[in-house]
């Protein structure tokens, strides 16, 4: 599989990356060579191993259903770079 | 040409925790904004998730109410787009391998044909917060409190053929996550919602005409009418030689449309991929069989043992279990009087009249199950009759009294003394000369009428309180013998 100039614009937009012209051309080669190493690598023969979701061979640990946090509404509420009534303010977005 | 309608629900019921999903934070509705927001609900960098065992079970509990398979080993995903109260820029939900896999329930459609609809899967996800778009010049104001809250998201088969089914679907996931206790059901406040995949195709075709998403659907009715007017949107659009687009469209309850909702087309690559900060989630056997051992009586057995021990009709049955509040009302009433029969009627009659006029849930209803079992005693054992049972029960709707001291003082009572009854008949005999004379000539067939008039007068004179049944008989005999 190889990458062309749109594939990368289209990742970069998911991303919410902006990319110059000279970088785009960079990225179709350096992602191009990683998807080339997942070429090589898929001529290992995997028919009796199982996918992996996580490389750590270990089972999600679960927590007590409690409530454990107080609230840090102010502290949280400085950090932003703009509030009001409370809410953390952004630009306008609307569906 | 005829058309089929085709439809799959994806409903999200938020899981009753006490915690969110993955925080500490606790779940609230209506608190003030951002104070029940933790560092992992705000997607600060660093802070990782970690799961509530109780939304685990919940998830499982359900599964094994509908009979589904219960993946032992089930992964948490990242599915990724851009918003402002999604702040993570992903939210985490399961995609390859969710918890629940494939079950089924049963619906009731009419008062004999049931149907039975597949369930696909069942998952674990977060919410997002809430965005406030008025208020704010050229700015959205961001909630948090309610991101991380646990849901499932229920997804159907595309078993469902017409809007009336789509709401039995959901009313009977309605009142398994009720009776179970997972979700309180709460549907104004968002507890449970469901987005409506709708198609068209022509009657007897086999392949599946291209699907609408209608989004955020949040009462029964609504799911109703969004799902007629999409199907006949569509109607329309392929009988003018048009074609459906695959999109989403959002109901709007206030105009009665649906309309597509662009921004998000473009959007619909969600490069899922596993959450590395949360590993693969493991149950064995011993886990899932405590939980089948210790899960409640659901909606169909109880509807089964309405039919079995209180001799309903399969119909009333369904009515009464359909809602755990409501079964739970009849039950307290058919305990005190005894008497299913008459606490369904009351129950499905004139309680449901009331509650639907007053915009009331049962579960607020302002008549207790008690009084009403208690107000259906005193007509078995015939201290009320009918109409003055009628006028009890308004009178106990506007008042938490004792019914048996409103019965007196309303004079409620009924009047069994023959004698008594006797008088007042006697009197009214012999004071409506005229319309016993017009009786006596009379044919048979007209006489049934006249008699009501003699009646309504004798309730009259007893001011309600005689026994409509025994001023009947005493009239007759009087009347007839006069011939």
């Amino acid at each position: 599989m190889t990458l062309v100039d749109t594939d990368i614009k289209k990742i970069a937009h998911l991303a919410r990356l902006q990319i110059s012209q000279n970088e785009l051309i960079d990225y179709v080669n350096s992602l191009g060579s990683i998807l080339a190493l997942v070429d090589h690598m898929q001529q290992v023969n995997t028919d009796d191993v199982e996918p992996l979701a996580n490389p750590l061979d270990q089972h999600q640990r679960l927590r007590v259903d409690q409530v454990t946090t107080v609230n840090q509404h102010d502290e949280f509420m400085a950090l932003a770079p703009v509030s009001d009534a409370g809410l953390y303010l952004v630009p306008k977005v609307i569906e | 040409m005829s058309w089929e309608v085709v439809i799959g629900l994806e409903i999200h019921a938020q899981l009753a925790t006490r915690s969110k999903l993955f925080s500490g934070a606790a779940v609230t509705f209506g608190a003030i904004p951002n104070t029940h927001a933790t560092l992992v609900d705000l997607g600060m960098p660093g802070a990782l998730p970690v799961l509530n065992e109780s939304a685990l079970k919940m998830a499982v509990q359900f599964g094994v109410a509908i009979d589904a398979e219960i993946k032992q080993h089930s992964v948490f995903t990242r599915k990724n787009y851009f918003y402002p109260d999604l702040p993570k820029g992903y939210q985490t939900s399961q995609m390859d391998e969710p918890i629940v896999g494939q079950g089924y329930v049963d619906i009731q459609l009419d008062h004999s044909r049931c149907k039975r609809i597949g369930v696909t899967r069942a998952h674990l996800e977060e919410d997002a917060g809430k965005s406030l778009h008025e208020n704010f010049t050229g700015m959205t104001g961001i909630d948090l409190n309610r991101s991380s809250t646990p849901l499932l998201e229920i997804v159907s088969e595309p078993d469902m053929r017409s809007a009336a089914e789509a709401v039995a679907y959901m009313r009977k996931i309605h009142s398994i996550v009720t009776t179970l206790g997972i979700c309180d059901g709460n549907m104004a406040e968002g507890s449970m919602r469901c987005d409506a995949n709708v198609s068209i195709r022509p009657v007897g075709a086999v392949k599946l005409g291209t699907r609408t998403e209608l989004k955020n659907i949040n009462s029964f009715r609504f799911v109703e009418r969004a799902i007629m007017l999409e199907a006949e949107r569509q109607i329309n659009l392929l009988e003018a030689g048009g074609v459906v687009v695959q999109e989403t469209r959002l109901y709007d309850s206030e105009h009665n449309t649906t309309r597509s909702m662009r921004s998000k087309e473009e959007a619909n690559d969600y490069r899922y991929f596993p959450c590395p900060d949360l590993l693969p989630v493991h149950i064995d056997d011993d886990y899932i069989a405590n939980i089948r051992a210790q899960l409640p009586e659901l909606p169909d057995q109880r509807c089964q043992r309405f039919i079995d021990v209180y001799g309903l009709s399969e119909y009333d049955a369904s009515v009464l279990s359909a809602n755990r509040s409501m079964a739970d009302y009849f039950e307290v009433v058919q305990r005190c009087c005894n008497d299913p029969k008459a606490s369904a009627n009351w129950i499905m009659g004139e309680l449901t009249k009331y509650l639907n006029e007053h915009h009331i849930d049962i579960a607020d209803a302002p008549i207790s199950a008690p009084q009403l079992g208690q107000l259906l005693k005193r007509i078995a054992d015939n201290t009320i009759h009918g109409n003055a049972a009628k006028i009890l029960f308004e009178a106990l709707w506007h008042s938490d009294d004792d019914v048996d001291k409103i019965i007196v003082n309303k004079g409620l009572k009924q009047l069994s003394d023959v004698g008594a009854i006797e008088t007042m008949v006697d009197e009214v005999i012999s004071t409506h000369v005229d319309q016993v004379q017009q009786y006596i000539l009379a044919p048979a067939p007209r006489r049934d009428r006249m008699l009501g008039f003699f009646v309504g007068r004798v309730m009259q004179a007893s001011k309600g309180a005689a026994n409509p049944s025994q001023v009947n008989k005493l009239l007759l005999q009087k009347l007839n013998r006069l011939n």
